[in-house]
């Protein structure tokens, strides 16, 4: 027998086997704004009257969370870092653009070469940090310091649940437990960095590119050509291998980690408190637990190898 | 029938008519690791593909900085 969509009975347009439903498009689009507010509300990331800077990327989840915030009402503006990974990056950036002006919507942006002076391509070179850290790295710190200049009081992220299954897979074969006991939805504002959301952790990434689908989002569709064959979507790929034998199983293992797991790596209170303060970095204010923060070594790294080598320099 | 892969993009001919979910776990992908367009519309696994249609299988999956 066809199958139809669990609410109307119509023609569905997608089948989602962890839920062993399938939704009509009117359907499932409520169904994914549902999973939103419905995680926003639990966790309480924020409300109506916060400022929220969403980091878009152009790719399928910053745009479709971005579009579903606006479509629950809240107050967003967006940010796209240009991090000149060749034209990947062009293309990301203007995506971001064309999605924000066509729905007149503020989109600040940061070029990380234009601004910095170095690129992710520029900062792995001869460096053996791995391109997708160092890319990180710079985003979490762009995002934080404009959050801070323009007085947001959220940071919010499309980290969907195929990503944090993968981090949270990731971080159990190695028994990180440092990452595990923070590994939350929503990560408190403190010590000078601004409250950070992942309101997607509900919906998987085949429901956010069906939410652009289905929505005309234009989105990259490229992946990154830095992060080809990283670890993270070799887990991935494992997850997904377990999901098509047992559908559910990575909804269950990441929900019931933030059910079950996750109170057994969470530092204690007085723990936290006795924590090393943390200073300003003394080259870019930004709080640190070094004397300067990753970012600014990361920065002056990339430009001591791009500094030319003199060949035959004498002295007089 | 023609098969459209996208993100590296190639083009498959495959023999129909088939099921969508025949076909994506055929090509040797992971149902939840794709999304399937014919005709610019999202379709479910149980539909029939005829042997002259063209079919677009998007993958999803994406693994850059988290």
């Amino acid at each position: 027998m066809a199958r139809r969509c669990r609410v109307c009975k119509g023609a569905p347009v997608i089948d989602l086997r962890q839920h062993n439903a399938a939704f009509c498009e009117e359907h499932f689009l409520r169904f994914c704004r549902t999973q939103v507010s419905k995680t926003i509300e639990k966790h309480t990331m924020f409300d109506h009257d916060d400022r929220l800077l969403v980091a878009v990327s152009g790719g399928k989840d910053s745009l479709a969370l971005w579009d579903i915030l606006l479509e629950l009402g809240y107050n967003t503006e967006g940010l796209v870092i240009g991090l000149g990974i060749g034209d990947y990056s062009s293309q990301s950036t203007q995506t971001a653009r064309r999605f924000a002006r066509e729905r007149r919507l503020v989109l600040h942006e940061v070029d990380l070469e234009a601004e910095h002076g170095f690129t992710i391509p520029g900062a792995v070179a001869g460096s053996s940090r791995v391109p997708c850290s160092a890319c990180g790295l710079s985003k979490r710190h762009l995002f934080d310091r404009v959050a801070r200049e323009h007085g947001f009081d959220v940071v919010v992220t499309g980290h969907n649940l195929d990503d944090e299954a993968a981090v949270l897979f990731g971080n159990v074969l190695r028994w990180q437990t440092d990452y595990l006991a923070r590994q939350q939805p929503v990560l408190p504002a403190g010590d000078g960095f601004p409250r950070k959301a992942k309101p997607l952790v509900r919906l998987g990434e085949r429901e956010t590119a069906a939410w652009c689908v289905l929505r005309g989002i234009d989105y990259v569709l490229d992946e990154c050509p830095m992060a080809e064959g990283n670890n993270h979507l070799a887990f991935k790929d494992a997850l997904n291998a377990l999901e098509e034998r047992t559908p559910g199983t990575k909804q269950d293992f990441y929900l019931g980690f933030l059910r079950q797991g996750f109170e057994h790596f969470a530092p204690p209170d007085a723990e936290v408190s006795a924590r090393a303060a943390l200073a300003a970095c003394t080259s870019c204010g930004a709080p640190t637990a070094g004397e300067r923060c990753p970012f600014c070594r990361l920065r002056d790294n990339a430009a001591r190898e791009s500094t030319p080598i003199e060949l035959g320099r004498k002295d007089h | 029938m023609k098969v459209l892969l996208r993100s590296p993009r190639q083009e498959l001919d495959v023999e129909g008519p088939t099921r969508v979910g025949d076909l994506v776990t055929s090509l040797g992908f992971h149902r939840d690791a794709v999304l399937v367009i014919v005709d610019g519309r999202l379709v479910t696994d149980d539909v029939r593909l005829p042997d002259d249609a063209t079919v677009e299988i998007r993958r999803v999956i994406s693994g850059g900085a988290v």
